[in-house]
């Protein structure tokens, strides 16, 4: 596997330690950081401003009775959270959001296949399946679109994408991403408002595909 | 690797025999530790209930004040208090003092069961790293990374009053991505790039375990 590249960025990485990141991009960030180690260890140091932050902060007194129901809850029996593992080339954080199903490819024409992960208001995330020289339909976006690789590699107007690398593209990216030759390129693709293809998929269709 | 054992100044040069007692590196041992490390190590290692109470005097106040500015109520505030502590007690065994301050371990849980009881969904969280069991405490590692915490504290002190009110606006996860991007003046990389020594470790031992 060559060296990952694209990393997050800073104001991007504070917002996913601190909890505002919306879902979606959480689910990419946490993805991306599995991979790279460069960006836990940052994620780490932003954990730790906010933990002098924490200390710092005036404290205000609990209740009398906190410490003692606390206490006494110790031993109690609990049901422990589930534990998403890496799956061959899916990340914990994509196996929670497959509910670690194999994927569920949808055909998109031209080779193109996506699974639709999760999809709201506030965005969706989607697994994207594009065969060697096949370019990701061509597509502008509103708000912003990460894309992370895992599988292969894709290359457009910005730079090569390898597996682990991230692309955060925002709406004023119109690009063209192309499957590199090799393996079939998989991606994760998080966005916080509907995607617009401008080719293959008429408009008209959006809401049939929920693209 | 990085390690904050200094040695003495070698003085065989100026003809003095050096007993060897004296060029010993500056101790470091455990006895140095913060009390909040030394009062989690406990709970994680001996299951040490004095040490849980004592971890809670110390952050149980702090963490209501700061739920409390991060816009829960005072009630919910001690709900999620709860919440914390017993996850503290639960997962003792994820604490890794050689990565992370108690504190920046408790923000991460804080801020997770606020997102959790927000938006009603688990926020995706990395992958964890597996550490190597027979891996041996590195005292002077963690004593490190509670220095780098202090000037980080420092760091934070030393800002401007409006710079500071940002910040903590950011990890109270008041901002979002995009108004901490439009922060321009917002020292983030410099702030985080005090703490160094835990992304140190991770590639060192990600390096180990790769090759
Ligand atoms: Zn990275």
């Amino acid at each position: 596997m060559s060296a990952i590249t694209h990393h997050v960025p800073d104001a991007i990485l504070a917002s996913y330690a601190a909890g505002s990141l919306p879902q979606a991009f959480a689910v990419a960030v946490a993805s991306h950081v599995s991979l790279c180690a460069h960006c836990r260890g940052a994620l780490e140091a932003h954990q730790a401003v906010g933990g002098v932050i924490l200390e710092d902060t005036k404290a205000v007194a609990v209740s009398a009775s906190l410490k003692d129901s606390i206490l006494a809850q110790l031993d109690a029996p609990y049901t422990p959270e589930p534990v998403y593992e890496r799956n061959g080339i899916f990340p914990g954080p994509v196996m929670e959001v497959m509910q670690r199903h194999a994927p569920r490819w949808k055909k998109l024409g031209m080779g193109v296949r996506q699974d639709i992960l999760s999809a709201d208001a506030h965005g969706s995330v989607r697994l994207l399946y594009i065969p060697p020289g096949q370019a990701v339909p061509d597509h502008s976006h509103n708000g912003l679109e990460m894309t992370l690789v895992l599988q292969g590699s894709f290359s457009d107007e910005t730079g090569r994408f390898g597996v682990g690398d991230l692309e955060i593209a925002d709406e004023t990216v119109e690009h063209t991403p192309v499957a590199d030759p090799g393996a079939a390129c998989i991606c994760l693709a998080a966005t916080d408002a509907r995607l617009r293809f401008n080719a293959l998929v008429p408009r008209l269709l959006q809401p049939l595909f929920r693209i | 690797m990085l390690t904050q054992t200094i040695d003495r100044p070698n003085l065989a040069k100026s003809n003095k025999v050096t007993p060897r007692r004296e060029r010993e590196p500056v101790s470091q041992t455990k006895n140095d530790y913060s009390d909040e490390t030394i009062w989690m190590l406990a709970v994680r290692d001996t299951r040490d209930r004095g040490a849980f109470a004592a971890l809670f005097d110390h952050f149980a106040p702090r963490l209501k004040g700061f739920l409390i500015r991060g816009g829960a109520s005072p009630q919910q505030a001690e709900e999620i208090v709860q919440d914390v502590m017993l996850t503290i007690w639960r997962k003792a065994d994820m604490f890794d003092p050689h990565r992370a301050q108690v504190s920046a371990w408790i923000y991460q849980i804080a801020r997770n069961r606020r997102i959790d009881i927000a938006r009603k969904e688990n926020r995706p969280m990395p992958e964890a790293l597996k550490e190597e069991p027979e891996l041996e405490p590195d005292a002077s590692q963690i004593l490190g990374l509670e220095q780098e915490t202090t000037q980080l504290k420092q760091a934070l002190a030393a800002l401007k009053p409006e710079q500071r009110e940002v910040i903590e606006k950011a990890y109270l996860g008041e901002l979002t991505h995009q108004e901490i991007s439009m922060q321009t003046g917002l020292p983030l990389g410099t702030i985080k790039s005090r703490i160094r020594l835990g992304l140190q470790r991770l590639r060192h031992e990600l390096k180990d375990l790769t090759q």
